[in-house]
């Protein structure tokens, strides 16, 4: 990292001007505040493609609201972070405009009222969070797992593009607003598939297993980012789906079952690996699963204790998780080191981060009177309400004591016990990376001992978002409860867990050692993949003209010809024509043989010509003057294209077998016999004149022109024909590229 | 191979083809004729004189880069085609005026783009054909 911290650090002010934007865009969303509390919605948006029934239309209302503050609110102390971490590096300008380029993608997610605009903004943020995994894009593992992450979460991208269609077709309508107010989907017969798709989407994005793999390996970010797609963004946009269409598809059993099952599989597998792991970035990577498995746990439910606890779960994890992440960010720059084997005693150094450190981490343990504490008693609470319940309350405390340790690991280990020799002298990190994470962590303070203050908004969630009267109440101090006797079980267990940390390390290294990797199956299946890719291109893509021509009228033959002798079509052969038009014909077929029986490129030249030629006076003569110029200036040009090309080529060889000669006879035949009967076909029916006489009508009245065809070409069709020109104008600069690329590689 | 017979001809025909294609092309609103059509004669003529003469001579002719003008003719088809915003008409509508009592109108200028585009493509093709080969 060091060389590359060569930049001026001028681009610091796009990182301020981020910073005060997303503070900006903050301000003005809080002021849908007072409707969005009163439970309401708050509408706005214009018509998008409305011939479609796609609007840019968005919607605010608790829910929604809740992530667009967490994104913004977040996003904005993410920007005065990176300003400090890294505004010297040479493309921090860059940088700025990717993190914000997603910010705004994720705003539109949380944000749409439209399934279309959510799902175009859902794959905005794969594409935007593929440049900022890979920024650092020197580094070949930075730039694998950017496109790990990325053709995972688009993968599943697709997937839900056809889930919202089928959605859309099944409930008639592709505006949220509409579905949610709606009867929901789960006695339409397109619930399964669309359940199936839309959890697709939702996991691959929230890293549920088995998806889980690519989120530890987007730890290649630079640290702000992590700090944020792993806190309030990106990965908690599958969680907003599901939340989101919650009352859509949920309360089945087959919700119930497949989130169940992947939400606790995810945090409890999640969690074991996180203590494992001894990089802190590593760690709280895994926390982060952890914390997205359990919250796809609680969306399982539909009690009203397993709904609260989910979405305040979700506002408790990202204060803590984004604290932590710049902690471990602001450790990292002051001592050029992440591992807790080199770690200890740093509070006397890093005084302020030190007690950010201690906020976030206490809350992330659930220590009261923290907001981590009511986001737990709400855990257990709610776990008792979902099935198989005894075995919902063992994962959930397995994982909660896991996070204690982690928290003991990630913001109690670095900053306490004795001093230990870091790569640099550790130094406090500069303000704008401790205002971030110090205020956070102080928000969990706040929320926690004034535990009233997030209520409001939980019931704005819980009402507009999933349709309950009311939410589960905060408390700081419950009673005597089955979650209180749990809060202290998961203390006793983690705090035990802490200290047996480096046997329990080596433990799950000999266990994994022995299990297959899904890192490696997916390079693998890459591997695999590319292989498959190879094969089919040069299947479909030999090369060869002959082939793409074969392949073109065969279909043509099959298709067309086929269709029109199924339909068995009236065909009446009128012969009767006056001598003049036999002799084109004649002239017009004799130029066709010519080409086909000559060893001469010029006589092959000339004959083609001969056929053009001929069919321009057939057009002459039965009175289409614009036709017949344009068909000679194309014949006049396409010869000359021709002669200048195939003059230089040598001489015809026939290298083809008799056999395959026959074969390319009998297609060449079937091709024209196809087109023959087309036209004769065609000509049978009576012409249908509705159109010509539409332009006949209006040609000059709407158009004031008298010469139909080229009204319709410059004014009726205009479109048309500028789409054309556009084609017309890049093939022949595309040939151009080609031609020259070529001439200077053989010339001089 | 250069043919002095050929290269007579051509110093007569290609004006007459260059002036017969823009006749074409304004003809085009009212009898048979346009832009496309107009396009398409010019090059013509530009290809002859490219054999004649040879196409450093053809270039030299023609002055600006034949990719330059169908750009160019990319962008007065354009200019035609949103000209209708200044009347709050939606893209593609004919605007119409008059000019000393002549009707104008932007599909004439959109007219104008396509035998710009039609001209620069073909000769940007014809040239590096030829020049290549």
């Amino acid at each position: 990292m060091a060389e590359q911290r060569t930049g001026s650090g001028k681009a610091r002010v796009f990182g301020y001007a981020g910073a005060i934007a997303a503070a900006v865009m903050a301000g003005l969303l809080s002021l849908a505040l007072p409707e969005v509390l009163a439970g309401g919605r708050v509408l706005f948006g214009i018509d998008w493609a409305p011939s479609l029934g796609v609007s840019l239309a968005f919607m605010l209302d608790g829910l929604s609201l809740t992530f667009a503050l967490l994104i913004t609110g977040i996003g904005s102390l993410i920007f005065l972070y990176a300003t400090g971490y890294m505004g010297d590096h040479p493309r921090f300008g860059r940088f700025v405009l990717f993190l914000f380029a997603f910010m705004l993608s994720m705003l539109g997610v949380v944000m749409a009222r439209d399934l279309i605009t959510l799902f175009v903004f859902w794959e905005l943020t794969s594409v935007t969070s593929y440049l900022l995994i890979g920024f650092d894009h020197e580094n070949a593992q930075a730039r694998r797992n950017a496109l790990q992450a990325m053709l995972v979460t688009a993968a599943g991208g697709l997937a839900l593009l056809a889930g919202f269609i089928l959605i859309g077709l099944a409930g008639g309508s592709f505006d949220l607003a509409q579905i949610l107010t709606g009867p929901g989907l789960q006695d339409s017969s397109y619930y399964t598939p669309i359940l199936i798709l839309v959890l697709l989407g939702a996991f691959t994005k929230s890293a549920q297993f088995p998806f889980h793999f690519w989120l530890p390996n987007a730890m290649a970010a630079p640290t702000p980012v992590s700090a944020y797609l792993h806190s309030a963004t990106m990965v908690k946009a599958g969680v907003y789906l599901l939340a989101r269409l919650h009352p859509v598809l949920g309360d089945t059993p087959a919700w119930q079952g497949s989130l169940t099952a992947a939400g606790l599989v995810t945090a409890v597998m999640a969690s074991i690996l996180a203590l494992r792991q001894t990089d802190l970035k590593q760690a709280l990577a895994y926390t982060t699963l952890m914390a997205l498995g359990t919250i796809t746990l609680f969306l399982a439910g539909s009690s009203e204790y397993a709904l609260t606890a989910a979405v305040t779960f979700l506002i408790v994890h990202s204060l803590y998780k984004a604290a932590l992440f710049m902690v471990v960010g602001a450790i990292d720059h002051g001592t050029g080191s992440r591992d807790v084997a080199l770690l200890g005693g740093l509070r006397g150094a890093l005084p302020i981060t030190a007690l950010a450190a201690a906020l976030a981490g206490l809350s992330m343990a659930g220590v009261p009177p923290l907001i981590g504490w009511i986001g737990k008693e709400l855990l257990y609470a709610g776990a008792a309400t979902i099935s198989p319940e005894p075995l919902v309350i063992l994962g959930v405390l397995t994982a909660n004591a896991l996070m204690v340790a982690v928290a003991g690991v990630v913001a109690l280990r670095p900053f306490w016990g004795a001093r230990i020799k870091t790569p640099h002298i550790p130094h406090e990190a500069p303000w704008q990376m401790w205002v971030g994470p110090l205020l956070l962590g102080g928000l969990g303070l706040v929320f926690g001992l004034g535990a009233g203050l997030l209520q409001p908004m939980i019931e704005a969630m819980l009402t507009t978002g999933f349709g309950r009267d009311h939410a589960a109440e905060l408390h700081l101090w419950a009673g005597f409860n089955l979650p209180f006797f749990l809060s202290l079980a998961t203390f006793a267990m983690g705090i035990t867990l802490y200290l047996m940390r480096d046997r329990y390390r080596r433990a799950i290294a000999d266990l994994l050692a022995r299990l297959p990797g899904f890192d490696p199956g997916w390079d693998r299946f890459l591997d695999h993949f590319r292989t498959f890719a190879a094969w089919q291109t040069r299947l479909i893509q030999p090369g060869r003209l002959t082939a793409y021509l074969t392949a073109t009228f065969v279909v043509m033959v099959l298709a067309i010809g086929g269709a029109l002798l199924l339909r068995r079509p009236v065909i009446a052969i009128d012969l009767s024509a006056p001598l003049l038009i036999w002799v084109i014909a004649a002239v017009t077929a004799a130029g066709a043989v010519l080409t086909l029986g000559t060893r001469s490129r010029i006589a092959a030249i000339s004959g083609i010509g001969t056929t053009g030629i001929g069919v321009t006076l057939i057009f002459i003569f039965f009175g289409a003057p614009d036709v017949a110029t344009t068909q000679l200036m194309v014949e006049t040009l396409s010869a000359v294209l021709f002669a200048i090309a195939a003059l230089r080529l040598p001489a015809i060889v026939e290298r083809r077998s008799k056999s395959r000669q026959l074969a390319h006879a009998v297609l060449a035949g079937a091709v024209g016999l196809t087109v023959t009967l087309i036209v004769l076909a065609v000509t049978t029916h009576p012409l249908d004149r509705h159109i010509t006489s539409f332009f006949e009508e209006n040609s000059y009245s709407l158009a004031h022109g008298l010469n139909i065809v080229n009204v319709i070409l410059v004014d009726f069709r205009a479109f048309d024909t500028f789409g054309e020109l556009t084609v017309v104008f890049l093939a022949s600069v595309g040939a151009y590229a080609v031609l020259k690329r070529r001439s200077r590689k053989a010339g001089p | 191979m250069k043919s002095l017979i050929l290269l007579t001809g051509a110093r007569f025909l290609v004006p007459l083809f260059l002036v017969f294609s823009l006749y074409v092309l304004l003809r085009g609103h009212n009898a048979p004729g346009g832009g496309f059509i107009g396009g398409l004669i010019a090059a013509c003529g530009f290809t002859l004189y490219a054999f004649a003469a040879g196409v450093e001579a053809a270039r030299k002719a023609l002055r600006i880069d034949p990719r330059t003008i169908g750009i160019l003719g990319l962008i007065c088809a354009l200019i035609g085609a949103f000209a209708s915003a200044f009347t709050g008409q939606e893209p593609f509508a004919g605007v119409w005026g008059e000019v000393w009592g002549y009707a104008v109108s932007s599909v004439l200028v959109f007219d104008i783009g396509v035998y710009l585009a039609v001209f620069g493509g073909m000769l940007t093709l014809i040239f590096a054909l030829e020049e290549t080969a």
